[in-house]
């Protein structure tokens, strides 16, 4: 099981954090034009979602799978948006994204009065408290095939 | 994690001390501007800033969603008051289109050792609260007003708090999408 990659996003879009563990192939274009395309398209799904769904959405859009991978997305009411990329076997990921938000985001970054909300994160802190979380977490592993 | 242990169980910390260094931080506003108008301005202000970054602490800490209508909300800051001030204001008064409505304070440790004194009629000692509340309801995207209608300082036998439903403040969409 792996995490291959994660991308924070404000409220307007601006992509606030990107960090990546096992990412065997990369996109072959520049980190800001990929997260505008990471963007685009889940706020393109998010809207799909809410419109063609026969009931009334509590959640909206959660995750999605292909053969090799599976994004998980969870956006806060206040508009952060998390995106995290696995295998397609990790479980309880969204456990695992709810608390990169409250046991890294909101005590290192929002508590952290030098850091500014709407800006990318640069604290050293934050960057050595996330990695620590997510190689704790059960499904890190350090090399996929 | 050093402070992961105490994140759920949110440090206690004497009410007396927070009391005071407001108080400080009140007077000290009084000397540097003199003038009652703008020491109310400013501690709106400075509430604001506290609410967009305290309404993150406040979801992580509750993980409660979005709210469907306005009681919700009324309720959900009932909540944080309970979590923050350790009070638990009673939610009154609504007006008949359910856009407005009351907190009352029977007790507000914000102003446990105060009087205000003659010159200071015109201050609302607590203003920073009305500031907190707009700045955590912006990051929802709900645009509220809030004003003091009766202070416990000023000989009323309460102190109320109304807020007023304005507007949704709509997603900001992508560059580029329609």
């Amino acid at each position: 099981m792996a995490i291959h990659n994660l991308y924070i996003f404000d409220r307007n879009g601006s992509l606030l954090f990107y960090h990546e563990w096992n990412r065997l192939k990369q996109s072959g274009m520049s980190r800001e034009e990929e997260a505008k395309l990471m963007y685009g398209m889940l706020f393109s799904i998010k809207s799909f979602v809410s419109k063609i769904s026969p009931l009334d959405l509590k959640k909206g859009f959660l995750s999605y799978k292909t053969n090799k991978y599976a994004l998980h997305y969870l956006e806060t009411p206040t508009g952060l948006k998390f995106v995290l990329n696995t295998d397609i076997h990790a479980s309880e990921v969204r456990e695992l994204m709810k608390k990169i938000y409250s046991q890294v985001y909101v005590e290192y970054i929002v508590k952290n009065p030098v850091c500014r909300l709407d800006e990318p994160i640069k604290s050293e802190l934050f960057k050595e408290k996330l990695d620590e979380l997510i190689k704790q977490s059960s499904y890190y592993t350090a090399k996929i095939a | 994690m050093s402070r992961a242990g105490t994140r759920v169980d949110a440090k206690k910390v004497n009410s007396e001390l927070f009391t005071l260094t407001y108080g400080a931080l009140v007077s000290q506003l009084m000397r540097d501007y003199e003038n009652v108008e703008d020491v109310n301005k400013q501690l709106e202000r400075m509430g604001y800033n506290i609410g967009i970054r305290l309404i993150e602490d406040f979801l992580a800490k509750t993980g409660s969603g979005r709210c469907y209508d306005f009681k919700d909300t009324a309720e959900k800051v009932q909540t944080a008051f309970r979590i923050y001030l350790g009070i638990t204001p009673d939610i009154t008064n609504w007006s008949p289109s359910g856009d407005e409505f009351s907190l009352q304070f029977e007790s507000n440790p914000l102003t446990e050792f105060v009087e205000l004194p003659d010159h200071c009629i015109g201050l609302k000692y607590c203003n920073v609260l009305t500031g907190v509340l707009r700045g955590a309801m912006e990051m929802v995207q709900m645009d509220i007003s809030s004003v003091f209608v009766r202070d416990h300082l000023k000989g009323d036998s309460c102190t109320e708090l109304r807020i007023k439903f304005i507007k949704r403040i709509e997603d900001a969409i992508p560059a580029g999408e329609d």
